[in-house]
C-alpha cells in the first residue's frame, strides 16, 4: 500500500501535464511550423482571418463541450445551423416589405434565430432525457430532419438574403471593434461565459458529475434530466449565435451549409482534452482545439507542401494523435 | 464433448462421493477467509451449505467449482486428486456453478444461450435445426414450457434460472453448484425449482445448494454443512436436524468491544420519521417510526426489500402507496433534493457505483450532495468548499496522501468516511446508512460505529441497514427484521440477538403476518 502511494503521483505527473498543456503546445508548434514555411503566416491579416474563421466552429464547440461533458453527444449541429440560417433568411427577406431594410429587421431575424436554436436544443434534450432515447440516435434523426428542411425551404437550391438588407447585416461579419473583428469578439465572449459556467457554477459541476456517473449524480440530489436538457439548449444557443454571425458572410444558405460542422465541433472538443464519454470537460482546451483545426487548414493554404485537398487527412491525423497522446499510458503504469 | 450420446448422464444412484474437498484453506492477500474446511458431495444428493454472511460459503463454492484456487488443501473428483481449471472451465469436467446473478446473454435466444461456445456446426455453418431439436428435448426434460427461440430478456427470473439449469444439463453436468437460487424467486417459482432439483437428484446429479432460507434447506436437502467465520462447524443429515439447531450453529459468536457504548434510547423523544403503509414493487405495506436520537437497525436477508424501502422514502424509487411524516410534516419526496431539504439523506451501500465520483477528487465529491449550500445562485464559493474539505478531513479522520487524490485511489475505509462526510454536509436530521461497513477494515469499522453513536447522541436519527448481524446488534437501540418486503418483526432490548434475527429473517417466527 505505501509503495503504490509513493510511486503513483510520480508516474501520473507527466500524463496530467500533457493533458493540461498538450493542446497549447500543439498550437504553438503549428504556428512555428506555419511561420517557418511562410513568414506571412503571422501577419496581422492572416491571424485576424484565422481567428474569424475559428469563431464558427469554436462557438459551436463550446456548446458541444457541455453536451459531451454531461455524457451526451449532438450530431445535429451542422444541419441545425443550416436550418436556422434558412429560416432566418426567409424571415428577413419577407420582413423587408413590412419593416424595411433597417436594423430592426436584422435584430428580429437574429432574435428568431436564437429562439429557434434554443427550441431545437430543447427538442434534442427532451427526446434524450424524457424520451429515454440514446443521444446518438436522437441527434442522428434531427440531423436528417434539419438538413432536409433547409433543402425543402430552398427548393433544392440556394436561399439568398436580399441585397437590400445585406448592407445592414454585413458589418456583423466584416466590421471590427478596436481592431478585432466582431465574430472574434463574440467568440471571446462565448468562451469566457462558457469557461465561467463550466468551472465556477453548480451547473458546470453537475454536468461533470452526470458525465462521470449518472447514478452518483442521481443519488446526490441532482436533477439529471434537467441538467442534461439544459446542455442541449446551450448547444442550440451556441449554434444559433454562430449562425447569426455566419449568415452575413455569404448571405445565403443551401443544403451544403454547415456540412460536417458537427464533426469539426466534436473534434475540437476532443483535441482540447475533453473526454468523449463524459465526466471531464475543458472549455479552454476546446477553444485551442478549434484554433488548431483552423490553423491546419490555413497552413495548407499557405504552402504547397501538401495539397489543400488533404486538409481532412491532416485534421484526422491530428485528432487521432491528440487522443493517442492523451490516452496513452506512456508505459509508466502497469494498470491495463 | 460427447454430443451424440444421451443428453443426461444417468448414473446409478450410489452413495459414492463424487466431489470431495479436504482441508481447504483460502486467504485473499493477507486476509484468511477459510480455515481447513472439508466438504464432500455424493452423487444423487442435495447437500446444503449454510452460514452467515462472511462465513465463507461463497469462497468454498467458488473453490469447488474452480473459480478460485485454494491456498492449501486438496480436491478429489471421482476419488482422484484434481486441480480444477480456472474461470469456469471445470464445466468441461461436469462441474457447473450457477451464479446468483445469472450468466446469460440477454439479447440471444434460449437455443443460442444453451449452445453458446459449443454450437453444432457443419463446415462452419450453424446447424440450427439440430440445435433446436436438442434444446426442445432438454426443455422438456427440465419441465420448462417455453419456446427455444424466446429471447432471454423476455423470460422471468425463474425461467432464466431454469435455462441455466438446462444449459448445465446439456453439458452433462454431474455436479451442480447453486448460489442462493431461491433468493430472487417467489414461493411458486421456488416450488418449480425444487421439483426440478428433485428430478436431477434422482438422475444421480450431485447438488450443492447455498441458501439463507432454513426451511427450504430443511425441505430440499439430504445433508447440511454449517460454516461459521470460515470454519467448518458440522455436517449433519437434514433429517432430525431442527431449524433452531441450524440457526444456533450458524450463530454463536461473542460481540467484542468493537462497538461504542450506546446511550439509552429516549422513548419520549419526538418522532422524527413516521412511515405508514408504504408499498413499492417489492415492499409491501411497511409502517414504522423513528425517534430523534435513535439508532434503528434494519436486518434481513439480501433482497428482503430494505434498500428499496429507504430508496422509496428518499425519492429514488417510485412509491405505490403510503404516507411519510417527517418532524410532523406530512409529505412524500419526489426527488432526492426534496428529501435532502427536509433533512433526510440516504448513504448508499454501492460506494463505487452510486456513492462517489471515482474520477474526481475529495473536494468535488464532498460537496456534491449539498452543492447549493456552497453557491450563491449559480456561482460556486470555492473558498467555502475548501474550508469544508479541511473540516471534513479533520472531523472524519479521512487519510489521503494528498488532497488531490482521486476517489478511486483511496482505500475502501477512507472512501466510506468521505461518503459519510458528503451526506453530513447537507446537515441532515435523519441519516440512513446502507451497509455502513461493507468491505472495510476493522479499525475503520470501529471509527464509523463511533461516528454513528456520536451523531445519535447529538440528536440525529439514524437508520442502519446491515446484513452483518453483529453490527446491527452492536449499535442499534431497536432492530426491525424484514422478510419478503414486509416487516417480519421488531426487536428491542435483550430480545436483540442473532438467533431471534435469524428466526425472523428465515421466516420461523411468523408474527401473524399472513393472518
Amino acid at each position: 500500500m505505501p509503495d503504490t502511494a509513493q510511486t503513483q503521483p510520480a508516474s501520473n505527473k507527466p500524463k496530467i501535464d500533457l493533458k493540461m498543456y498538450g493542446p497549447a503546445i500543439a498550437l504553438v508548434l503549428l504556428c512555428i511550423l506555419g511561420f517557418s514555411l511562410n513568414t506571412a503566416f503571422l501577419s496581422e491579416g492572416n491571424i485576424t482571418n484565422l481567428l474569424t474563421r475559428s469563431a464558427f466552429i469554436g462557438i459551436i464547440a463550446v456548446g458541444a463541450t457541455f453536451v459531451i461533458t454531461a455524457g451526451g453527444i449532438d450530431l445535429s449541429v451542422g444541419s441545425m445551423a443550416a436550418a436556422i440560417a434558412g429560416v432566418m433568411i426567409i424571415l428577413m427577406n419577407s420582413l423587408i416589405d413590412v419593416l424595411g431594410t433597417g436594423t430592426l429587421t436584422v435584430v428580429i431575424g437574429a432574435a428568431s434565430a436564437i429562439m429557434l436554436g434554443a427550441l431545437a436544443g430543447l427538442a434534442n434534450g427532451l427526446l434524450t432525457t424524457k424520451g429515454k432515447i440514446e443521444a446518438f440516435i436522437v441527434t442522428l434523426g434531427t440531423m436528417g430532419i434539419f438538413r432536409s428542411l433547409v433543402t425543402y425551404f430552398a427548393d433544392g437550391g440556394t436561399l439568398s438574403l436580399s441585397f437590400e438588407i445585406r448592407g445592414t447585416y454585413r458589418p456583423v461579419y466584416y466590421e471590427s471593434i478596436l481592431g478585432v473583428p466582431i465574430p472574434v469578439w463574440v467568440f471571446i465572449m462565448v468562451a469566457i461565459s462558457g469557461w465561467f459556467l463550466m468551472n465556477r457554477t453548480t451547473f458546470g459541476r453537475y454536468c461533470t458529475a452526470i458525465g462521470s456517473n449518472e447514478h452518483v449524480a442521481q443519488y446526490s440530489a441532482i436533477n439529471v434530466n434537467k441538467i442534461k436538457t439544459w446542455t442541449y439548449v446551450i448547444q442550440g444557443l451556441c449554434v444559433a449565435l454562430a449562425t447569426v454571425i455566419y449568415v452575413p458572410r455569404l448571405g445565403s444558405a443551401s443544403s451544403s451549409t454547415g456540412v460536417l460542422w458537427e464533426l469539426e465541433a466534436i473534434a475540437a472538443v476532443i483535441i482540447g482534452g475533453t473526454v468523449l464519454k463524459g465526466g471531464y470537460g475543458r472549455i479552454g482546451g476546446t477553444i485551442l482545439g478549434a484554433l488548431i483545426l483552423t490553423t491546419i487548414g490555413n497552413i495548407l493554404n499557405f504552402t504547397d507542401l501538401v495539397s489543400n485537398y488533404l486538409n481532412g487527412t491532416m485534421q484526422g491525423l491530428i485528432i487521432i494523435t491528440a487522443v493517442w497522446l492523451q490516452r496513452a499510458d506512456w508505459g509508466s503504469k502497469s494498470k491495463t | 464433448m460427447d454430443r451424440g450420446g444421451s443428453m443426461l448422464v444417468k448414473n446409478p444412484i450410489t452413495s459414492d462421493v463424487l466431489l470431495r474437498a479436504e482441508s481447504l484453506s483460502k486467504s485473499f492477500g493477507t486476509v484468511p477467509v477459510l480455515f481447513s474446511v472439508s466438504f464432500d458431495l455424493k452423487a444423487g444428493e442435495v447437500h446444503a451449505l449454510i452460514g452467515e454472511n462472511g462465513a465463507g460459503k461463497s469462497t468454498l463454492m467458488k473453490i469447488m467449482s474452480g473459480f478460485h484456487s485454494p491456498t492449501s488443501g486438496r480436491i478429489f473428483y471421482d476419488g482422484a486428486p484434481v486441480t480444477l481449471p480456472r474461470n469456469g472451465q471445470a464445466e468441461a469436467l461436469g462441474i457447473v456453478l450457477i451464479h446468483q446473478e445469472l450468466n446469460l446473454a440477454e439479447q440471444m435466444t434460449v437455443t443460442e444461450n444453451i449452445f453458446l461456445g459449443r454450437e453444432i456446426a457443419k463446415n462452419g455453418i450453424l446447424d440450427k435445426s439440430a440445435m433446436h431439436k436438442r434444446v426442445v428435448q432438454i426443455l422438456v426434460s427440465v419441465g420448462l414450457d417455453i419456446s427455444p427461440d424466446t429471447r432471454i430478456s423476455q423470460l422471468s427470473i425463474a425461467q432464466k434460472q431454469m435455462v441455466e439449469i438446462a444449459k448445465a444439463m446439456s453439458r452433462n453436468a454431474r455436479v451442480l453448484i447453486m448460489d442462493e437460487p431461491t433468493a430472487v424467486l417467489t414461493e411458486a417459482e421456488t416450488r418449480i425449482l425444487f421439483a426440478q432439483v428433485d428430478r436431477l437428484r434422482k438422475q444421480g446429479v450431485a447438488i450443492m445448494f447455498v441458501s439463507h432460507k432454513l426451511h427450504e434447506v430443511s425441505e430440499i436437502s439430504d445433508r447440511v454443512t454449517i460454516l461459521r467465520d470460515g470454519q467448518w462447524i458440522a455436517t449433519r443429515p437434514t433429517k432430525g436436524l431442527g431449524l433452531d439447531e441450524m440457526a444456533r450453529m450458524m450463530v454463536g459468536r461473542e460481540l467484542s468491544d468493537l462497538y461504542p457504548p450506546i446511550a439509552e434510547a429516549d422513548i419520549d423523544a419526538d418522532v422524527a420519521l413516521s412511515v405508514e403503509g408504504l408499498s413499492t414493487q417489492n415492499v409491501h405495506n411497511v409502517s414504522f417510526e423513528l425517534r430523534s436520537g435513535e439508532i434503528l437497525g434494519f436486518s434481513g436477508l439480501v433482497g428482503s426489500g430494505r434498500t428499496e424501502l429507504f430508496e422509496a422514502i428518499c425519492g429514488l424509487v417510485p412509491m405505490q402507496n403510503g404516507a411519510i411524516t417527517t418532524f410532523g410534516h406530512a409529505g412524500r419526496f419526489a426527488t432526492v433534493a426534496q428529501a435532502r431539504d427536509a433533512g433526510i439523506v440516504y448513504l448508499t451501500k454501492d460506494r463505487k457505483g452510486k456513492g462517489l465520483l471515482l474520477q474526481e477528487g475529495m473536494q468535488a465529491n464532498l460537496t456534491l450532495l449539498a452543492l447549493p449550500r456552497f453557491a450563491n445562485r449559480l456561482m460556486l464559493n470555492k473558498k467555502q468548499e475548501t474550508a469544508a474539505l479541511a473540516r471534513a478531513v479533520r472531523r472524519f479522520d479521512i487519510r489521503a496522501r494528498d488532497p488531490n487524490v482521486l476517489a478511486k485511489d483511496m482505500s475502501g475505509g477512507n472512501q466510506q468516511k468521505l461518503l459519510l462526510a458528503k451526506v453530513m454536509e447537507a446537515d441532515p436530521k435523519i441519516v440512513i446508512i446502507d451497509e455502513p461497513t461493507r468491505g472495510i477494515d476493522v479499525g475503520t469499522k470501529q471509527q464509523i460505529y463511533h461516528f454513528i453513536a456520536a451523531l445519535a447522541a447529538e440528536g440525529v436519527s439514524i437508520v442502519v441497514i446491515s446484513s452483518e448481524m453483529p453490527e446491527v446488534i452492536g449499535i442499534s437501540h431497536r432492530v426491525i427484521v424484514m422478510r419478503d418486503g414486509q416487516i417480519a418483526g421488531t426487536l428491542t432490548g435483550d430480545a436483540i440477538n442473532e438467533t431471534q434475527i435469524v428466526r425472523y429473517a428465515a421466516g420461523l417466527n411468523e408474527e401473524k403476518m399472513h393472518a
